[in-house]
């Protein structure tokens, strides 16, 4: 099981580190550095090190190597899985994950890996338990913290974790009941020099926030369920009903929470919403650059926030540009150009044009840098999933005192979004 | 206000300051000092002379305080076990408490001191809270096991704790059921204990399936490792299981995921081959498969090693979903590797086209490790795919024009291969090749055109140019480039004799009296030997035909696979090695359920009732099966043996006539070693009955057939087939008419056929060393099985072993050479001519001092007369001399000779109607004792 963990920022401090067993010297980490070493950026260090006594498993997120030290043999991804979701949860309650909100809430950090993990075994991971063990940071908190003397730290039992249902923690009582559901869909895919498709697919999720007094029991359908034939659900999604009928049942968690996500594989045609029209040459001392973007199956929804992002090789000194709209910019120590295109406009395709200069004295490159595309797309599921309906079961005002045991049917504001975007979308030039 | 205060002191004594803070009267103050000792401790600063203040502040009923303490208490208590005690009385009361969030948090802090004097104190809360009310107790109590087995494993098998993580598995909470079984999965994993095992029956496994739907993600993935230990009884099981697991595919936590294909890839292999079932399953496997692909590229990395093996086993899963390999350009590089690696086993025929395209764009890529990769990549399609040869070539050919250095190099390298796998096809790329010989600086891309070169030296107009240039810095190339220089210019000589003879002579000069390399100096003198004698031989020998190479070079052997498959999701799967290789004792647990079922005489004294008085040698009965490690010193004579083997070249037609020149000394390298192996049929192997009446005297007394005389063992595994790249090697010793045989199974476990076995022993206690060749039927064909014996003799050199018994035995095939390792049954060294004269008897017994009879109480399981153990025992060459009866015990007297010529004397008592009787043994190597007294057992207990 995981024996200890260390955090390590980008200068090779480690700054925190928390042991769950006996105490391992933080010497284990030169193995890592010795791996850090051999890599050529930071995201390329190899996961999963091992050492003579010791097996390392890390995870790099927000500039920050998270670094499991393990004894025994583990499922490595159980630990990988761990880690992001600490780091899920370092976000989740200080707005960001970075060196600076750790160091910053430093007590409550050593708190809630103290709560996540016993011995090595992962204890409550769930965000709504764990607030309720450890109450998030806020302004008027620490406020009233440091008049009263009080402490984030409730004193409750984590009822939650006793329940049939951990995900919901009992007694939730709102005046406005709402249940929100955004259906967001990325594209991954890789197109070639000449514009076509070599690999495309669709990752979505539907990201709820639900926010019902009570215990309710939701039923949500598709118009089309058979799109989803590659899905992971939340714990609270009914997996029988959904293999009987197709139709996700669930008793949701408080909050917001990601209900599923799926994948739309490559064996089904994707329809690629832009494509971008690249001329890239190289010469001695310098070369041309022309780029043009455009709309193409978009079934008549409008491409907003593109950014165009470009890594430049090496040799290239500076880009001197004029775009037609939007404006760019070309970081000369990273070797990044990235333009912020905006909407495109059908009747006039955006177009950034100009001249690259290169190192006096050396060479060409060999290949040409890789296009990589943003853009947004709403209203629109490129999969062409949609809801159908969604019930309501359950009662709400059980606490009232006038109508208690009474049921009572939700009346809630509820409704449905649709996002495109892309993922990782890259196109070769 | 932010905690970062916390971490700026801007006075000197620091530690005096915090001090008074935490004796003030104020909680708020107390409070934040120890927050501000926490802060420290993160930091690894060393605030354990606090430990007194701090302990003080645990007795309070603020929550955030008792846990703040707690957590330096975990820290500190290591270093300070005496003051850690003061705070036992607090944790037994707070198990008491009436808010179960207190009681669980009381047993789970006690379980992190990691003090031995604490634990004992510790033992009475924890058994009450595995049986509290309340699950968030008993589910917090179930790890506390397991840490208190980390800190004293005796102590909790001693308290029956395991028992009682036993019974939680049955628990009506599901969380419950998941932390025993991850407590008891950890347990097992680190104690080799019998008792700490987790058994697996039908019933458990129902329970855990149960909890398997309602617990948390993490509990899941415990169970579901747990679920793959279990052997279901038959394919229907196997189905109930498989279907109950398969839901756990769709789980949003990537852990669950890959566990559940663990527990189906194994479910599979107990349902049969061909069935439906199977089919529609691997359906079911691949889109979760895809999935994990778009998730973090750590978990992506993961999943593409396990990927890696999967498509090996069953290939059918991803065959249709090569695009999700393809590599995008900001993956890291080490899922790059992987996915190329995963694209080249999922090439075929349908999908190459594709795939070469993306491994040319990948040649243009930044990384250079990943370019040559992909360089390579496109060789291994042009090996694996037949048809797609020619575009392979052709796309090695376009990137060879972009005259990007490494590229080339590679591309060389990958293109000498295509050479050898489709002989006379390509040639005509080969002036394309030779326009790039500068660029070469790489030993393998200049070795790789040197052997292209001399190869195909007919159709080079130029070679000699072009091999001359190389020769002109010949010292100051990698030994691989000579060896390849001094080849290729051989050949060529072959092959164009007349113009050429001068740089022949130029080679053989400079390798074999320039050069201070042996490697090179011999393969130098064997060339020169061989033009100047029999130049025809020498073309038979340099432009032999040669072996084809295989089409898919790095695929893991079958046996090793299998087991991996048995680890998808853990570590081992990531590294590619079974754990034995890695996880530190998990090989003493791993080997166990790996030994075959021993003889109940294994355990000496197991049976015996009595104590014996003698403290007895326990036998190290796994070193059986240690395969010797190739590093061990002691083995330098054994492998200087296997030297010679080893230079056993594949032409033995090749005329071997002595020398005409004065400085070939080194020659003789070959001589000796040859002829002991290569030695012609064995006057022993298969000894025909008819000669049974030889030794038949003895045979004809005992009124036993011929077929075994002496007690021979069961056949155990040497060698198991992991070990030794599919062959496994199982053996015992037996005599038959006075001739010591080693009996052994060889079975070929690998895919390919085996042969040209041989066999050599290291230098052993009692110079035991093979009579004859090692006859073994060749080849040994794929999953075929050969009982071979082998004669043994007692000549051989003697240097004494530890254990005693213990023999080195080296293999050998066309594969490779292996080593492993066995223990000689003393019986087998007994000889005929065991029996003493009476006097003699007598003399030696009383010559012998006192302090060298060793006694011992043996086991008569059959409580058989002396009359039948002295006829059993004399089958075996232990020969009774002399019978008496003394207060109604029966005593013989018996003596035995070894090989080398110890003499045992033995005196037995024999109880009539009891099960044991008392052996006393004299002689004057003392170390021979132990086996003796175990010969005997194993005699007695065996006729």
């Amino acid at each position: 099981m995981i024996h200890s963990l260390f955090m390590i920022n980008s200068a090779g401090d480690i700054f925190m580190e928390k042991h769950w067993k006996s105490v391992i010297s933080r010497s284990v980490c030169d193995y890592f550095f010795e791996e850090q070493q051999k890599a050529n950026s930071p995201e390329d260090v190899n996961p999963v090190i091992s050492t003579p006594h010791h097996y390392l498993i890390h995870i790099y997120r927000e500039n920050i190597y998270f670094v499991a030290v393990c004894t025994t043999e583990v499922p490595p991804l159980f630990v990988i899985e761990f880690l992001h979701r600490v780091v899920d949860t370092f976000t989740d309650y200080f707005g960001d994950g970075g060196e600076s909100a750790i160091k910053d809430n430093y007590v409550i950090v050593y708190e809630l890996l103290e709560e996540m993990l016993d011995n090595g075994f992962p204890l409550a991971t769930e965000s709504n338990i764990l607030k309720e063990l450890i109450k998030p940071p806020n302004i008027l908190r620490t406020v009233v913290n440091t008049v009263t003397g009080s402490s984030n730290l409730a004193d409750t039992l984590p009822t939650g974790q006793l329940s049939n249902v951990p995900w919901r923690r009992a007694g939730v009582k709102y005046t406005n009941n709402e249940a929100y559901f955004d259906v967001i869909e990325e594209i991954d895919a890789i197109i070639d020099k000449q514009g076509s498709t070599v690999f495309a697919d669709i990752q979505g999720v539907i990201d709820c926030c639900v926010k019902l007094s009570g215990m309710p029991d939701l039923t949500l359908s598709f118009m089309n369920p058979r799109i989803l034939d590659d899905v992971s659900f939340h714990p609270c999604v009914r997996f029988k009903r959904w293999e009987a009928e197709r139709v996700l049942s669930f008793v949701p968690p408080d909050g917001n929470f990601r209900l599923i996500s799926y994948h739309v594989g490559s064996q089904n045609m994707v329809a690629i919403p832009v494509y971008v029209k690249p001329n890239i040459s190289f010469r001695e001392g310098g070369g041309r650059f022309d780029v043009t973007v455009g709309p193409k199956q978009t079934m008549g929804k409008m491409v907003e926030s593109v950014v165009i992002t470009c890594a430049m090789p090496k040799v290239v000194l500076n880009m001197n540009l004029t775009p037609t709209q939007g404006t760019y910019t070309f970081d000369p120590v990273a070797k990044v150009l990235t333009w912020d295109v905006g909407k495109i406009n059908p009747q006039k395709l955006p177009n950034l044009r100009g001249n690259i200069s290169l190192q006096s004295g050396s060479p060409p490159p060999e290949s040409n840098p890789a296009i990589s595309v943003q853009f947004k797309i709403q209203q629109m599921a490129v999969s062409g999933l949609k809801v159908n309906r969604l019930d309501m079961y359950g009662e709400v005002s059980k606490s009232s005192p006038k109508k208690s045991f009474t049921f009572e049917k939700y009346k809630p504001f509820k409704g449905v979004k649709y996002l495109t975007k892309a993922g990782n979308f890259q196109v070769r030039t | 206000m932010t905690d970062s205060k916390y971490f700026t002191t801007t006075k000197k004594g620091e530690i005096f300051e915090l001090k008074n803070e935490l004796n003030s009267d104020k909680k708020e103050k107390k409070k934040e000092a120890v927050k501000k000792v926490i802060a420290s401790m993160t930091v690894g600063k060393d605030v354990s002379a606090l430990f007194p203040d701090v302990v003080n502040c645990m007795q309070t009923d603020n929550l955030e305080l008792k846990k703040l303490v707690y957590l330096y208490l975990m820290n500190y208590a290591k270093s300070q076990p005496d003051m850690a005690i003061m705070a036992v009385n607090t944790f037994v009361k707070d198990c008491e408490d009436t808010n179960p969030l207190i009681r669980a948090l009381a047993v789970r802090t006690m379980g992190c001191i990691r003090v031995d004097k604490i634990t004992e104190y510790l033992c009475e809360p924890l058994r009450k809270c595995l049986k509290d009310e309340d699950p968030y107790v008993r589910k917090t109590a179930a790890v506390c096991v397991a840490k208190l087995h980390d800190i004293n494993a005796q102590l909790v098998e001693d308290q029956g704790f395991l028992d009682q993580l036993r019974e939680l598995l049955s628990d009506s909470n599901p969380m419950v059921v998941a932390n025993a079984v991850a407590a008891l999965s950890e347990i097992s994993d680190t104690s080799p204990s019998p008792a700490a095992q987790m058994e697996m029956n039908q019933q458990t496994i129902n329970k855990l399936l149960a909890a398997l739907n309602e617990c948390t993600e993490w509990g899941q993935i415990f169970i579901l490792d747990a679920l793959s230990n279990y052997v279901p009884k038959d394919d229907r099981e196997a189905q109930s299981i498989c279907e109950r697991v398969t839901p756990r595919l769709a789980h949003s936590n990537a852990g669950v995921v890959l566990s559940a294909v663990k527990v189906l890839m194994k479910g599979m292999e107990y349902v049969g081959m061909e069935s439906e079932f199977v089919t529609t399953l691997q359906k079911k496997l691949a889109p979760p498969l895809v999935t994990l692909l778009s998730s973090e590229p750590e978990v992506q990395y993961v999943a593409l090693r396990n990927i890696n093996l999967i498509v090996q086993k069953r290939p059918d899963i991803l065959k249709h979903e090569m695009k999700v390999f393809f590599v995008k350009y900001n993956d890291p590089i080490y899922v790059k590797l992987e996915k190329l690696d995963i694209m080249i086993r999922l090439a075929t025929q349908e999908n190459i086209a594709q795939v070469l395209a993306e491994l040319k764009e990948y040649a243009t890529e930044v990384d250079v490790d990943f370019v040559r990769k992909s360089v390579r990549a496109i060789g291994r399609c042009a090996i694996k795919v037949e048809q797609a040869a020619e575009r392979c070539v052709s796309t090695l050919l376009d990137l060879i024009q972009t005259k990007v250095n490494y590229v080339v190099q590679e591309a060389i390298v990958v293109i000498k291969d295509i050479f050898r796998k489709y002989p006379n096809k390509y040639e005509s790329i080969i002036s394309t090749l030779c326009e790039n010989l500068e660029s070469l600086d790489e030993p393998d891309a200049r070795a790789s055109m040197i052997w292209i070169v001399g190869e195909y030296a007919e159709r080079i107009d130029n070679a000699d140019e072009l091999l001359e240039s190389f020769l002109e810095g010949f010292h100051d190339e990698s030994t691989q480039v000579q060896l390849q220089l001094l080849t290729a210019i051989v050949k060529l000589f072959l092959k164009k004799p007349t113009e050429t003879q001068e740089l022949v002579q130029q080679v053989l000069s400079l390798a074999t009296q320039d050069s201070d390399n042996p490697d090179l100096r011999d393969r130098g003198y064997i060339y020169w030997r061989l033009l100047s004698t029999d130049p025809a031989a020498a073309k038979e020998v340099v432009l032999a035909e040669k072996p084809l190479i295989s089409s898919e070079t790095d695929r893991l052997e079958p046996t090793l696979l299998d087991e991996l498959i048995c680890y998808i999701a853990s570590l081992a799967s990531v590294y590619h090695k079974p754990p034995s290789a890695f996880v530190e004792g998990q090989a003493l647990v791993v080997r166990k359920t790996q030994l075959p079922v021993r003889s109940a005489s294994g355990e000496p004294g197991a049976t015996g009732a009595t104590e014996s008085p003698v403290p007895q040698q326990a036998q190290p009965v796994q070193q059986q099966q240690s395969v010797i490690p190739s590093h061990d010193t002691a083995m330098g004579d054994l492998l200087g043996d296997l030297l010679s083997m080893d230079l056993n070249p594949p032409q033995q037609q090749m005329s071997m006539t002595p020398a005409p020149q004065q400085d070939m000394g080194g020659m003789d390298l070959l001589g000796g070693g040859l002829d002991s192996l290569l030695g012609g049929p064995s006057p022993v192997a298969g000894m025909p009955a008819s000669q049974a009446s030889m030794g038949g005297g003895l045979g004809d007394i005992l009124g036993l057939g011929i077929s075994s005389t002496t007690y021979v063992p069961p056949k155990q595994v040497w060698l198991p087939a992991p070990k030794a790249k599919g062959l496994e090697v199982s053996g015992t010793f037996s005599i038959r008419q006075n001739v010591r045989y080693m009996d052994l199974t060889l079975k070929n476990n690998a895919m390919a056929p085996m042969g040209d076995f041989a066999i050599q022993f290291n230098k052993n206690s009692f110079g035991l060393s093979p009579a004859s060749a090692l006859q073994v039927p060749s080849p040994l064909s794929p999953g075929q099985t050969a009982d071979v014996t082998l004669p043994l003799g007692t000549n051989g050199p003697v240097q004494k072993m530890d254990p005693l018994m213990n023999l080195q035995v080296a293999m050998k095939n066309n594969i490779d050479v292996f080593y492993f390792s066995c223990l000689i049954p003393i019986h087998l060294l007994f000889t005929e001519d065991g029996q003493m004269d009476r006097k003699v008897f007598l003399a030696t017994w009383k010559d012998i001092p006192d302090s060298n009879e060793v006694q011992k109480e043996i086991a008569n399981p059959n409580q058989l007369d002396p009359k039948g153990i002295s006829d059993k025992l004399q089958q075996s060459f232990i020969f009774t001399i002399a019978q008496r009866n003394v207060d109604g015990r029966d005593m013989l007297y018996q003596s035995l000779k070894l090989t080398n010529g110890i003499w045992v004397l033995a005196e037995l008592k024999i109880q009539p109607r009891s099960p044991t009787m008392t052996l006393s043994l004299k002689t004057r190597a003392l170390d021979v004792i132990p086996q003796v007294q175990q010969a005997y057992e194993l005699i007695i207990a065996n006729m």
